[in-house]
């Protein structure tokens, strides 16, 4: 249980620094803002309190925004997702079995994580824009920049189910 | 009693997640003048230290761009100093004086971003180097943006790419000025805006700063217009203008005070008094 909680701050300062350090500045466009930092909230324990992950995800939030200059913006999408993932999870039909782990892509295998997954990322980066730029102008505008960086941030957590997450 | 506890109990979930939800929204209304919440920025010190350690490491990687930058500007300025010398040098000394004298803080940029709606900069440069809010940055192109938080060792600072900020601009040749800012999608095009009708815009015509706004000296370079547009029964015209700054490989950048500029405030300060 220790040694899980030494690596869950490991992963949340990987993800963090990941986040603010590489992604934030891979500009190709301003459709494709990868937001990777989700991964930390994706692969915590199927069996956490709702108030922890709620707690955990509005630290989350903070952190980027302190490094981001937004502050709210991050906090606000983060604490959403972390209170729709027991609901998204439930709606997976896990096995009992599989309860008690992590989400990962090893564990609960790829057609469930692919659900599960693109889901919550769809959801957080179109609460995500839409606050950022906090109104409907230019609605398709957003439409089309949460939708491509929704993309793009699955196809990079994916990978890093690949290179991390291997049983 | 118990049962209202009761309820607080069964429900803290939905109420934690409202608790935290109001709170974040709460920042980003309070963003607009978050100078109260200053400790939630990129000034600070944590953030600060990890940005910079990131910077020295990428500037490694660019040592031969910036070298071929800096021997540019080496030869633009001993060509400068060559013209300045031929010509009398008394006149140069007055002009100095009778425009804006600046004092300058050169800056490393050590977090920056151009594909955001609110784009910022933060600076290693902080109250410890005289830095102060609301002092201009320029770099050798042209204008950059403006200081907006300091702590004792850094400093952030909004670019001209924050749909949050506008600055007072002119056209070179004619002198008509107008606000310029930027529409949140290309981090080259910003619009020059309430031009009158009349006024006739040359293409590649050179935008400069006004000197109206007491952040930047008259004159700083801003970029040159590419596109005009007026709508019918408008009686002012747009000017796209394409900003003669990089933000994507922005490095070194200058923090500038004029000198002249607390005299200027003081006697402006005048006039609202009456």
């Amino acid at each position: 249980m220790n040694k899980q909680i030494h690596w869950y701050i490991l992963l949340f300062a990987v993800s963090v620094l990941v986040q603010v350090l590489f992604m934030n500045n891979l500009q190709f466009s301003r459709f494709l803002n990868p937001y990777f930092y989700l991964l930390f909230i994706i692969i915590l324990p199927m069996n956490i309190p709702r108030y922890l992950l709620l707690l955990l995800g509005f630290i989350l939030g903070m952190t980027i925004d302190v490094f981001t200059n937004t502050p709210g913006i991050h906090a606000s999408a983060t604490v959403f997702v972390a209170f729709l993932r027991p609901f998204i999870l439930n709606a997976s039909n896990l096995d009992d079995k599989e309860k008690v782990m992590c989400p990962t892509m090893a564990n609960i295998g790829f057609t469930l994580f692919f659900r599960y997954a693109a889901i919550l990322i769809v959801i957080h980066h179109f609460f995500l824009f839409y606050i950022e730029i906090f109104s409907f102008t230019g609605f398709l505008q957003t439409f089309l920049r949460s939708f491509l960086s929704s993309i793009f941030t699955f196809v990079f957590i994916v990978i890093s189910q690949f290179l991390i997450f291997r049983k | 009693m118990r049962n209202l506890l009761n309820f607080f109990i069964k429900y803290h979930v939905l109420f934690l997640f409202l608790v935290l939800e109001l709170l974040s929204l709460t920042f980003i209304i309070r963003y607009n003048n978050f100078h109260q919440v200053k400790f939630l920025n990129s000034s600070n010190q944590i953030s600060g230290k990890v940005y910079e350690k990131a910077q020295s490491v990428r500037e490694y990687f660019t040592l031969r761009k910036t070298n071929e930058k800096l021997a540019l500007e080496n030869a633009l300025l001993r060509q400068s100093l060559q013209s300045m010398l031929a010509s009398d040098i008394q006149r140069s000394v007055e002009l100095n004086v009778g425009e804006n004298r600046v004092k300058a803080i050169s800056a490393k940029v050590i977090n920056n971003s151009v594909n955001k709606q609110y784009n910022y900069l933060t600076l290693n440069r902080g109250s410890r180097h005289g830095v102060k809010p609301e002092m201009g940055i320029i770099c050798s192109d042209g204008i950059v943006g403006v200081i907006l938080n300091v702590t004792e060792n850094y400093s952030t600072a909004l670019s001209v790419l924050n749909g949050r900020w506008s600055v007072n601009a002119k056209l070179k040749s004619s002198n008509h000025f107008g606000p310029l800012r930027w529409e949140g999608k290309n981090p080259y095009l910003v619009i020059l805006e309430e031009i009158p009708y009349h006024v006739k815009i040359a293409d590649n015509e050179e935008v400069v700063t006004s000197g109206f706004s007491s952040m930047f000296p008259d004159g700083v370079s801003i970029g040159h217009v590419v596109k005009v547009e007026h709508r019918e029964g408008d009686s002012f015209q747009k000017a796209w203008v394409q900003l003669s700054t990089d933000f994507k490989s922005l490095m070194y950048v200058e923090i500038i005070e004029s000198v002249s500029k607390r005299e200027q405030l003081q006697l402006e300060k005048l006039n609202s008094d009456e």
